[in-house]
């Protein structure tokens, strides 16, 4: 039995395409406890998504295929389930909350009737419970008026309150894990304020579980108790907010860094931008995936993919870097984030 | 001679008719200017009508009412040729990289369709010489001009864009969240591409965004847009480290911090609501009903934007 809610282990994922196979995730690991908030970085094509669809079994197969690796939900495997089994996990255990409220929505059914379609699949209840509950959940969302809005049509409402529509869907069978997907990025940022005030709420008083996709390093240090950063397929970093945000190790994690202005410091310095574009998954490098951007890049990185690191219990990176024989590389961060990376230097391997 | 601003913006005005009797107040009455070889920064949420200033100031709209004088000349009162010299220094960057670049088009005849129009190069072969310094200007190859849009990335292609809004060599740029549909890392790559190009060339940009780092980051004024209207206008260290306007305040706060520490001892000053549909605007402050600090005048005259010491303005009745 596992001690964690929810453990992916090893997971890859492909989409067989006309083009060829897209390696979208390859060997992906982490774990997921009751009532914490796990956020998982990375630009677009990263495959985060992916990882998290997959979790819930979103995607068809084909084109998408899983080609090997374990999700443990309660100690019980999921990867092996079938759409049928699947459907008594989704929306009762996982939600998930999509970035495009717009899209995501039936835009041709009144938005009581979708969230109660949920209630009534899941939950033991009547037409009349269902709704009553529905129009309480649009309530807690903090929707005025949630009676009226029962009976909207989604275009009719804005871009937050579809937002606040989704999470209440999202919530109304008080799932133990809730996936949102770039929750906030189509939004304002007063609006995104009150979301994620609002998904903090419902995590203290509800005890779910996040996991947050996002690309947003400061909503990630509002939100998170734990970080992963992906690059092309793969966690290349994760730890705690203090372990990635003052003692990052890995060379894509300091871009990332260096690469979001600070709004409340004005700071002439220039953006260090990461050269180049993410690697083509069609046919991923050998070796490390970030090497060809890399300013660090030894020839080890172009040869041999670098294992995982640990640097504390919760710390881990997968970067040569790290190892004792590499040179020791000071990161091209301001003065109070400054860090050294351990070694002995001198050597390349 | 030529005049400290480039451009002087004179309560600049654009109405959309939306229906019977209906009419959707985009821009309002404002009123700004540009220093040469500067750039102003142009935040607020969406809808509030920044985009609609951003494509005013370039003719792409006619305006309803005002005055847009770049470089002494009034655009309004220009005539067709006139306008078209004018709007040769005049360009624009585009938020969407996918949408903004013709898919039939190769980026050769992209970049060179402004060439033609403005007559710069004698011949083809002139006119394909520019096209490939401008790639190689802009880190792309020259060997990218025989290829079409969709084989870039979404940072290729607002390179793309770029060039092709430097090709007439303009003065004033006007980027309309040109860095917002793209990656964080690929973000920083063409805010820098852009800083070395003011550097360079002394362009003057109007940078719209609603990422209010980035803002900060690349402006030297900073002007804050709300419903139509003006709120807050000042240098960019004044305006993030001493807001006045209560929506400059809740909007700053609103906006997470990338560091954690900084972030547990930030308070967030949430504003309540949404914005108000901008049709048929009642009179009074249009912030009023979000607004932590309003007061019984609020809701009955319209605040002027005023000085509140050394070049800083801002639109509310109720400044300590």
């Amino acid at each position: 039995m596992s001690k964690h809610l929810l453990e992916v282990k090893d997971l890859y994922v492909s989409f067989d395409t006309y083009a060829g196979e897209v390696q979208a995730v390859r060997g992906v690991d982490f774990t997921l406890d009751g009532g914490e908030t796990l956020a998982i970085v990375g630009e677009s094509g990263c495959g985060k998504s992916v990882t998290v669809q997959t979790i819930m079994k979103l995607n068809p197969e084909p084109p998408s295929r899983i080609k090997g690796g374990s999700i443990l939900y309660r100690g019980e495997e999921l990867i092996n389930k079938t759409n049928r089994e699947m459907q008594a996990y989704r929306g009762k255990e996982f939600s998930m909350i999509f970035q495009d409220s717009m899209t995501s929505l039936n835009p041709t059914m009144r938005v009581g009737r979708q969230i109660s379609e949920a209630i009534l699949k899941h939950r033991k209840m009547d037409r009349k419970e269902a709704k009553k509950l529905a129009v309480e959940m649009l309530a807690k969302v903090g929707l005025p008026n949630p009676d009226k809005c029962y009976r909207q049509y989604p275009h009719t409402l804005s871009g937050g309150m579809r937002q606040r529509v989704m999470i209440a869907m999202a919530l109304s069978c008080e799932p133990a894990i809730l996936l949102a997907d770039e929750p906030t990025t189509a939004l304002d940022v007063t609006t995104q304020a009150q979301i994620l005030e609002l998904m903090k709420e419902i995590k203290e008083r509800t005890g779910t579980s996040i996991i947050l996709i996002t690309h947003n390093l400061g909503v990630v240090s509002r939100m998170a108790d734990r970080i992963a950063i992906m690059y092309a397929g793969k966690i290349v970093e994760r730890g705690l907010p203090d372990d990635i945000f003052y003692r990052p190790k890995h060379p894509y994690t300091w871009g990332l860094l260096g690469s979001m202005p600070d709004m409340s410091l004005r700071t002439d310095r220039k953006l260090t931008s990461i050269p180049g574009t993410p690697p083509d998954l069609f046919a991923p490098p050998e070796g490390c995936a970030f090497a060809s951007r890399c300013p660090y890049c030894m020839h080890v990185c172009l040869k041999h993919e670098p294992p995982v690191f640990d640097m504390s219990e919760e710390h881990q990176s997968a970067c040569w870097l790290i190892d004792s024989r590499a040179e020791m590389v000071v990161p091209p961060l301001g003065e109070d984030k400054t860090l050294r990376v351990k070694g002995r230097g001198g050597h390349v391997v | 001679m030529l005049s400290e601003q480039i451009l002087e913006v004179k309560n600049l005005k654009k109405y959309f008719d939306v229906g019977p009797r209906q009419v959707l107040k985009a821009v309002d009455d404002i009123s700004f200017s540009i220093k040469r070889g500067s750039t102003l920064g142009l935040v607020g949420e969406s809808g509030c009508g920044k985009t609609t200033v951003g494509r005013t100031l370039v003719s792409l709209y006619e305006a309803d009412g005002g005055e847009i004088i770049f470089d002494g000349k009034d655009i309004m009162s220009a005539n067709k040729k006139e306008l078209k010299q004018l709007t040769r220094r005049m360009q624009m960057i585009y938020q969407d990289p996918y949408a903004s670049l013709n898919p039939f088009f190769t980026v050769g005849e992209i970049i060179s369709e402004g060439l033609i129009i403005h007559k710069i190069g004698a011949n083809k072969k002139e006119r394909m010489e520019i096209v490939y310094e401008l790639l190689e200007l802009v880190g792309l190859h020259r060997e990218h001009a025989n290829r079409f849009p969709h084989e870039f990335s979404g940072g290729q292609r607002q390179r793309v864009g770029i060039a092709r809004s430097l090709a007439v060599e303009p003065e004033f740029i006007v980027c309309d969240e040109a860095i917002s549909a793209l990656d964080v890392s690929i973000q920083a790559q063409i805010v820098n591409l852009l800083v070395d190009f003011q550097d360079k060339m002394g362009l003057t940009y109007l940078f719209i965004a609603h990422d209010l780092s980035m803002v900060r980051y690349i402006s030297d004024r900073t002007a804050v847009m709300y419903l139509g209207k003006l709120v807050e206008l000042g240098d960019g260290d004044e305006v993030y480290s001493h807001p006045v306007h209560p929506y400059t305040q809740g909007l700053l706060s609103a906006v997470p911090i990338a560091d954690p520490r900084r972030e547990r001892s930030h308070k967030v000053q949430l504003l309540e609501g949404e914005v108000q549909s901008p049709i048929n605007p009642k009179p009074g402050c249009r912030f009023f009903k979000r607004c932590p600090k309003a007061t019984g005048i609020c809701s009955e005259v319209t605040p002027e934007l005023i000085d509140v010491g050394s070049g800083h303005m801002a639109a509310c009745h109720n400044i300590d």
